[in-house]
């Protein structure tokens, strides 16, 4: 440093000190995070792209400006007169010296105080528990009567019927007509909840209206009408404006779908899907009957068949098996004792054949008798002269006795022997 | 059996579609006898038949409560909306 510094103050150039400001002011948390409101006055659109305007009220200006990459987004509100109000920075153009707002968003004037009507209610409603999960209601999986409060001039309308249609045909649906913007809006809202509970008793109602600017909507924020929602009888599916619009309504309905449609779609099931359920109910019926029958024809089975072993029949038919048997063995016993038998005879055959008396003759012997045939064993019974039959073993002849010799029987060994 | 068909006629979509299931049930957990398993698949049967006519005869029907009147009677438009 200079020895002057210490006897004379420091000179700054204007860089410096613009440098300086330009710190402070950006350094400052509440000017970087800043809603203005005001008019717009002097807009400009020069061919950068960015958009130069100044934000004044009675007793001040502010010079604003919006970066190309901004400006295209917010160019519907853009206009001299306009009363808006705009989000930004505050930041220092140094080469002018001057103070502006860098723009980063921008609404018509008012929402900002509805925004916070909105928020002070939500809060109030919460607090009472309106929005509580606790409290929503199931949907009916099959809704007879739909109930649909909304404007009957409506787009949302039509788009709901025709999904209804597509959807759902099984259902009838009643419309409970009311005016969903304007400042009847909301009595008109609540009667038409009303009307249409007490009337009909739908097994659901879808509260709807098609898009519109945060205004349009507010009848949806009214808390006449979100209590009138919390105390619907049937359950209520609200389908409020687009995706991005939430309504007070919308978190005390029972379900929120983001567009009237989707409510519809919400609120119904789709026939396809109900048609492909009868079909699988259908099979597995048919299935499981089949089955049963044959576990049935199966038990019989089982059961005959165990009945036929106890059967008398059975019994009778078992007898036969062993009468069967035993014929059959008494057969053999007959066949063997028979065989036996047989073989006995042989034997005997064969006995009586050796005391055959005409086999006698085989060994010499020789059987004398009369010509009729009468046997002459005794000398006592032949005649000297009589002519007699002489058989041997081959054959016969004729002979004449010529002299009968009894014999002695004391000399009967004598005279045998010479004989033998 | 035309008792249970007067029934029938009345039942709802949902009706018949939680009886058929309550059939299916049925057939599914408890030993039947030959005759109930009939009775059952009969029932079952008509019910199918009655849901599949529901489905193909459906036709979405329109009415409006009129604004103004708060009776129950005068105030519906059959197919206001058709």
């Amino acid at each position: 440093m200079q020895p002057s510094e210490w006897f004379i103050p420091y000179i700054h150039t204007v860089s410096e000190i613009s440098q300086y400001i330009r710190a402070l002011l950006e350094g400052d948390e509440t000017l970087q995070d800043i809603w203005v409101q005001g008019e717009i006055s002097n807009l400009s659109r020069p061919s950068s792209g960015h958009v130069y305007f100044t934000l004044k009220d009675e007793n001040a200006a502010l010079r604003c400006i919006i970066w190309k990459m901004n400006a295209f987004r917010l160019q519907a509100l853009l206009e001299d007169g306009r009363a808006v109000e705009v989000h930004g920075s505050v930041g220092v153009y140094e080469r002018g010296g001057q103070y502006q707002l860098y723009v980063d968003n921008l609404r018509p004037a008012g929402e900002g105080a509805l925004f916070l009507e909105f928020m002070r209610l939500k809060s109030k409603l919460e607090a009472e528990g309106l929005f509580a999960e606790e409290r929503k209601r199931p949907l009916p999986t099959f809704p007879l009567i739909i109930g649909i409060v909304t404007s009957p001039t409506a787009a949302a309308l039509q788009d709901m019927l025709n999904t209804l249609r597509l959807r759902f045909p099984l259902a009838e649906v009643v419309l409970s007509p009311t005016a969903v913007q304007g400042e009847d809006a909301p009595t008109q809202i609540v009667s038409a909840l009303q009307r249409i509970n007490h009337l009909v008793k739908p097994d659901v109602i879808l509260l709807a209206r098609g898009g519109g600017s945060l205004e349009d909507l507010w009848a949806f924020n009214d808390e006449r009408v979100v209590r009138a929602v919390v105390a619907s009888e049937a359950p209520v599916v609200s389908g409020i404006g687009h995706e991005t619009d939430f309504t007070l309504v919308d978190f005390a309905a029972d379900l929120r779908a983001p567009t009237p449609t989707a409510a519809a779609v919400l609120a119904t099931p789709d026939i396809r899907d109900v048609q492909a359920e009868l079909n699988e109910i259908r099979n597995t019926l048919i299935n499981r009957t089949d089955w049963l029958l044959y576990e049935k024809k199966n038990n019989l089975q089982q059961l005959s068949f165990q009945l036929e072993k106890l059967s008398p029949l059975s019994k009778v038919r078992q007898e036969i098996q062993r009468m069967d048997e035993i014929n059959l063995r008494l057969e053999q016993f007959v066949r063997h004792q028979l065989q036996m038998r047989r073989m006995l005879v042989g034997q005997w055959q064969e006995h009586l054949n050796s005391l055959d008396p005409w086999q006698v003759l085989k060994r010499g012997y020789a059987v004398v008798s009369t010509v009729d045939g009468k046997i002459i064993n005794t000398v006592s019974k032949a005649r000297p002269g009589q002519y007699v039959d002489v058989r041997l073993q081959d054959g016969s002849f004729g002979a004449e006795i010529e002299e009968i010799k009894p014999f002695d029987f004391r000399n009967q060994s004598e005279s045998k022997t010479p004989n033998s | 059996m035309a008792k249970g068909k007067v029934e029938l006629e009345k039942l709802s979509y949902e009706g018949a579609l939680n009886e058929l299931k309550e059939i299916l049930e049925r057939l599914e957990t408890q030993s039947l006898e030959l005759e109930e398993i009939l009775q059952h698949f009969e029932r079952a049967k008509a019910l199918l038949q009655h849901c599949q006519a529901l489905l193909d005869k459906a036709e979405l029907k329109v009415r409006e409560l009129s604004g103004s009147d708060e009776s129950p009677e005068s105030n519906e438009v059959e197919h206001a909306l058709d």
